[in-house]
């Protein structure tokens, strides 16, 4: 039988021009007359963002796809959905397809909540007949069958998720592609969705591809792993064996560097300090990270950079942030370094990596978001209890006193 | 189970996919059922906005023209209706192209999350505004017979004017909707030209007032022009002026064409633009 999926040479560019919102027709004018003067011709930026990346899925399979930001992870699903065509290349899908990008796709506000059950569904592909079979069961799987018959606008945000996963744990498709979607929601109902995809796909062979920076979902609902760098292809194989490459891979540097490239702000450097060498860092040490921000031009105003800290599996254990209307930074043309320093940091021993967000918060335009800086956290100095330092106890170790007996 | 084999390809040649689009048929009822819903909840009056603005405006006409300025248009039928007959029309062109136009932005959400073949959004935009003018049409039948008869031949060139009409809205719809996705200027421009295009369609006007016959076929590019003529003829019983209809029959092909090559030639990169 051949393969239910099958990817020969892929390729997706990008030229700077497209990723940009929208244009302007005065733009374009503009642009054409410049043309004529300078006779440059267009000065196009290309970004290959997927390159020469051939793949086989057999049916059944479900494949997990890892990779940091910017790898193509969500290009390739765009482009196996269809949403954005290859530049290059060529894909062949045998069965009927599915693919889950958003949950909750055409949710419209106005109308109830059974309307919505049947627009939702048939722009996910299921046939009005099928909804008309599946609708009770669509309806009892929710849990919001009282509110059948109101707007949406009344629903809760947790409601609308419930009333959403509910129609795509209904779907039945031969392939079915999964981006991160997962991670909303409230935790108890994600897992009854994820058993009742679960339980489809290992009953009928329904082959799943799904795109999550959770590492922990990926391992518990794949069986192999693709891992994407650059818009290529590291590794494919067994999950396992991918997650544990992927750890070692991220595991370079407490250092982060990079060139300005284009005329707007961006991170030139992260620089961690750990307590210990080898980027290793003493629970409960003081920890201080480094950022040079290159500025294209002066007086830069509501700028905002966040920091998160996190774990092994892709879960954010702390979170800062840096408003320039509460301590004005990054105003001077050129580099600007900032610096964060966080007294003890408490996180519980593990691997650890930084994600910083650079934006604008007037524009809301999002200059960078990056990972970067793994490093491993090791209790010091700090008595170990008898069963040893378990992993996944904990994420931090809160201060807190034990008062026993007569005392209380 | 059926077995469905996709191939996904770089773009390449304009064709229109009418296997794929009738698998989806669905899809154009529901997003048109969508909008009409949406349209009308939460309105006091519903459907009767469909119907109170075309009477307004034959009001409004009338009361101007024939008794405040007592212009005599020498029109063979009754001032009222040839007003509302004209803005039945116009409203059905007016409506769905400027629907159609706006109707890739105001999906980019559903585009940029799930495929489908998109000429479903302009097309489902149409089927909107063709039920409001099905809802005036009712009105207009009625106040037609309260004062004068309509010829039989109404049942040959009432359905040519609507498919005509609906025609060149769907050309200049689907082609204003892929410009709008690359350049925002046009949500702006649009309601202007739509209004020029007004006062150039005989909306409130006859033709016949028109006594430079090179710019009566002139104005005859205007496809609406061509689809009143069509309406009008069971109301007048005369034969409508084929060469005029004609050239609006052309300049409407023109229009399908060039809406369509470019739609299909923007398509594939809605969701990365919009």
């Amino acid at each position: 039988m051949p393969p239910i999926i099958e990817i020969q040479k892929l390729g997706k560019k990008y030229s700077v021009r497209e990723v940009q919102p929208y244009l302007a027709l005065r733009d374009v004018v503009s642009e054409r007359i410049k043309n004529i003067f300078s006779k440059k011709g267009n000065a196009t930026n290309d970004f290959w963002a997927l390159h020469d990346l051939s793949l086989t899925i057999e049916k059944g399979e479900r494949v997990g796809i890892i990779g940091r930001n910017g790898a193509g992870k969500s290009t390739l699903l765009k482009i196996l959905s269809r949403i954005t065509p290859p530049t290059t290349g060529e894909i062949k899908l045998r069965g009927r397809v599915a693919s889950l990008l958003e949950v909750g796709t055409g949710f419209h506000p106005e109308l109830t909540g059974r309307e919505n059950i049947y627009l939702n569904g048939s722009i996910l592909g299921l046939p009005k007949k099928e909804i008309d079979q599946k609708l009770d069961e669509i309806i009892d799987f929710s849990g919001v069958e009282k509110f059948m018959d109101t707007s949406l606008k009344h629903y809760s945000s947790g409601m609308q998720l419930r009333l959403a996963f509910s129609v795509a744990a209904h779907l039945e498709p031969e392939i079915l592609m999964i981006d991160e979607v997962l991670a909303v929601g409230d935790m108890e109902f994600q897992k009854k969705c994820i058993g009742k995809m679960e339980e489809v796909s290992k009953t009928n062979g329904r082959t799943i591809l799904f795109v999550s920076h959770d590492l922990s979902a990926i391992s518990s609902l794949t069986n192999k792993c693709i891992f994407l760098d650059n818009g290529q292809i590291r590794s494919f194989g067994i999950t396992q064996d991918i997650i544990g490459q992927y750890a070692s891979f991220q595991k370079k540097s407490i250092t982060y560097q990079q060139e300005i490239l284009r005329q707007e702000p961006t991170i030139t450097k992260v620089q961690l300090s750990t307590s210990e060498g080898n980027a290793v860092h003493g629970n409960g040490k003081p920890l201080s990270i480094v950022f040079d921000v290159y500025m294209p031009e002066d007086d830069m105003k509501n700028m905002n950079l966040s920091v998160q800290i996190f774990n092994q599996l892709g879960k954010p254990a702390t979170y800062n942030w840096l408003f320039d209307y509460n301590q004005p930074f990054c105003r001077k043309k050129g580099i600007n370094t900032i610096k964060i320093f966080y007294p003890n940091l408490k996180l519980y021993k593990g691997s650890y990596f930084i994600r910083v967000h650079l934006a604008e918060t007037k524009t809301k335009q999002k200059f960078q978001q990056l990972d970067c800086c793994y490093f491993d956290v090791e209790m010091l100095n700090m008595t170990e209890p008898d069963w040893g330092w378990q992993t996944d106890v904990c994420q931090y170790l809160e201060e807190a006193t034990w008062i026993v007996n007569d005392e209380v | 189970m059926e077995h469905t084999e996709t191939t996904i390809k770089p773009p390449a040649g304009i064709t229109i996919n009418f296997k794929e689009l009738w698998q989806f048929r669905e899809l154009f009822y529901f997003f048109t059922w969508r909008d009409i819903k949406v349209k009308y909840k939460q309105t006091f009056l519903g459907i009767a906005w469909a119907i109170l603005q075309p009477l307004a405006f034959m009001l409004l006409f009338t009361f101007i023209f024939s008794k405040t300025l007592k212009l005599d248009f020498s029109v063979a039928i009754p001032y009222p209706v040839f007003v509302l007959s004209g803005i039945i029309v116009w409203n059905l062109f007016n409506a769905s192209v400027s629907h159609a136009g706006e109707s890739m932005i105001q999906n980019a959400a559903i585009i940029k999350k799930i495929y489908f073949p998109r000429l479903i959004i302009p097309t489902s935009a149409l089927l909107v505004s063709l039920f409001d003018f099905f809802m005036a049409f009712i009105i207009f039948l009625a106040i037609t017979f309260c004062y004068q008869p309509i010829q039989w031949t109404a049942l040959v060139y009432f359905p040519a004017a609507i498919l005509l009409c609906l025609l060149a809205a769907f050309g200049a719809g689907s082609f204003l909707s892929a410009l709008n996705v690359k350049y925002r200027d046009f949500r702006y421009a649009v309601p202007f030209l739509l209004q020029l295009l007004f006062f150039a369609s005989q909306v409130i006007y006859p033709v016949n007032v028109i006594k430079n016959t090179q710019l009566k076929y002139l104005l005859a590019l205007n496809p609406v022009n061509g689809a009143l003529e069509l309406f009008r003829a069971p109301l007048t019983g005369l034969a409508p002026d084929m060469l005029l209809v004609s050239i609006s029959i052309s300049t409407t092909l023109l229009l399908c064409v060039a809406g369509i090559i470019y739609f299909r030639k923007t398509e594939s990169y809605f969701a990365d633009i919009a």
